[in-house]
């Protein structure tokens, strides 16, 4: 088995983080618009889009199954089909991949529910290494304010109230939100996160994205061993 | 009581108090006989006034019916298969053998996470990570292998019970042979091996599945006899007679 770090493919693979409401979504599909439109193969993969597993974590989802090990697990499972069917192929390929959140997302939330820190990473270690990791960071007001304002109510587990950290749905989900961005800071360094001020307005974050992106396809698609 | 031990990181959330029950694990690859093996402990034990909870893999209410059908497309890839067991495996330690472990039951395990280990390193996954994934899992009071000599003599016994091959049972996702007996020898004599590798690793009770249903299920009596103590209330029931 590969591990973290040690794949070596000719295409490139980009990846947005961040907590919900931080704006990632609509930075990846400019980027994605963007390299289209230069000519590039581009390959978007959305997290919880496996269609081995998608059926079993909606049916978990609804019927509240879920402890914080078999969420962990369930989602690794997810992820692992995604990295086997739609991150690998395309990477071997030459193509570019755009990951809609990626390993950093479920070390931020399964640890924020208590899964041991060292575990959970070890689980993932069969992932690829992104060539570049956008960590989109609001702050918490922002972040929340943005998601409290779009939608009518939260769900369940999207609010962490399996935690019972609080009975009161929006109160739970600001504590939930908390340690998620707590993890995220933790990570910067960890694994050389790229970190976009998500305050700013979307066309100033936009360049930022495509000047960075833009130097690692002036690399050449081959990277050398 | 016991301590409530994991073979590492402990699962999350999880309250640690010691508990009454026992977890009693029956390995063995696949044919071998530990369903019927299964069956005939079960009754043994509610006879003796025992409660009795029977599982088995890829029966979890989570993830059992994903497994099944993620399995018949034949598109399951080898790390995403590994985890999808092992989610199964947590979500049946979590809510149904640890509430049973606590209500003081005798939990039956058909097959634990060594049947999961053995298929994943067969697949040529990493053995340390696979592993490491299970080190959620409580050490069972006992680990009883059902040990086969070949896979020949499986094969024998699959076919006899009127049963054909299994895509997988057979490994046929490895390319080990030209048709399903070639790859199902192939496949089962490399589980076996594994298993050989993991018994003194794990300490597990080997029992000769080779002979008879009679003799395998006397073994298996006197094994749980002893590890749920009821040697023992013999010998003092017997002293009091005296």
């Amino acid at each position: 088995m590969i591990s973290y770090g040690e794949h070596r493919f000719p295409g490139k693979l980009f990846v947005v983080e961040g907590t919900d409401g931080s704006g990632k979504s609509t930075q990846l599909s400019l980027l994605y618009q963007w390299l289209k439109a230069e000519g590039y193969p581009v390959f978007l993969s959305e997290w919880n889009s496996s269609p081995l597993v998608k059926d079993t974590t909606k049916r978990a989802k609804k019927r509240r199954l879920f402890t914080p090990a078999t969420f962990s697990l369930l989602h690794a499972t997810d992820f692992a089909d995604r990295t086997e069917r739609d991150i690998i192929p395309p990477l071997k390929a030459g193509a570019m991949v755009l990951a809609d959140r990626y390993i950093y997302t479920a070390f931020a939330r399964d640890v924020a529910r208590g899964c041991d820190r060292a575990w959970v990473r070890d689980i993932y270690r069969f992932a690829v290494k992104p060539t570049v990791a956008f960590f989109f960071r609001a702050p918490l007001e922002v972040a929340i304010g943005r998601i409290l304002s779009g939608r009518p109510e939260l769900k369940y587990y999207e609010a962490g109230l399996d935690m019972n950290w609080s009975d009161d749905p929006e109160e739970s989900f600001k504590i939930f939100q908390g340690k998620i961005l707590e993890e995220y800071d933790r990570m910067v360094d960890e694994f050389g996160l790229t970190v976009i001020d998500a305050t700013r307005s979307i066309e100033e974050q936009q360049m930022e994205v495509r000047e960075i992106v833009r130097r690692h396809l002036e690399e050449g698609t081959v990277v050398a061993e | 009581m016991r301590q409530m031990t994991f073979y590492g990181t402990p699962l999350p959330g999880v309250e640690q108090e010691p508990f009454n029950g026992k977890l009693i694990v029956i390995e063995g690859t696949d044919g071998v006989g530990r369903s019927t093996q299964i069956a005939i402990l079960r009754q043994w034990l509610e006879a003796r006034g025992h409660a009795v909870l029977d599982t088995g893999m890829t029966r979890s209410e989570l993830a059992g019916q994903g497994i099944k059908e993620a399995k018949q497309g034949h598109t399951l890839g080898r790390l995403t298969m590994q985890l999808y067991y092992a989610a199964d495996f947590a979500d049946r330690l979590e809510n149904e053998m640890l509430p049973a472990l606590r209500a003081g039951f005798v939990v039956l395990t058909d097959r634990y996470i060594f049947s999961a280990i053995a298929r994943a390193v067969v697949r040529g996954v990493d053995p340390q990570w696979i592993r490491r994934i299970y080190d959620i899992a409580i050490v069972p009071d006992v680990v009883i292998y059902l040990r086969i000599n070949r896979a020949e003599e499986l094969v024998m016994r699959l076919l006899a019970a009127g049963r054909k091959f299994d895509y997988w049972e057979s490994g046929m996702d490895l390319h080990l042979g030209d048709d399903f007996y070639d790859s199902f020898i192939a496949y089962q004599t490399r589980l076996l091996s594994e298993f050989d590798r993991m018994s003194e690793e794990y300490g597990f009770r080997v029992v000769d599945a080779s002979r008879s249903i009679r003799r395998v299920a006397a073994d298996l009596r006197r094994i749980v006899a002893h590890v749920i103590g009821e040697g023992r209330d013999l010998a003092r029931r017997g002293t009091l007679i005296t």
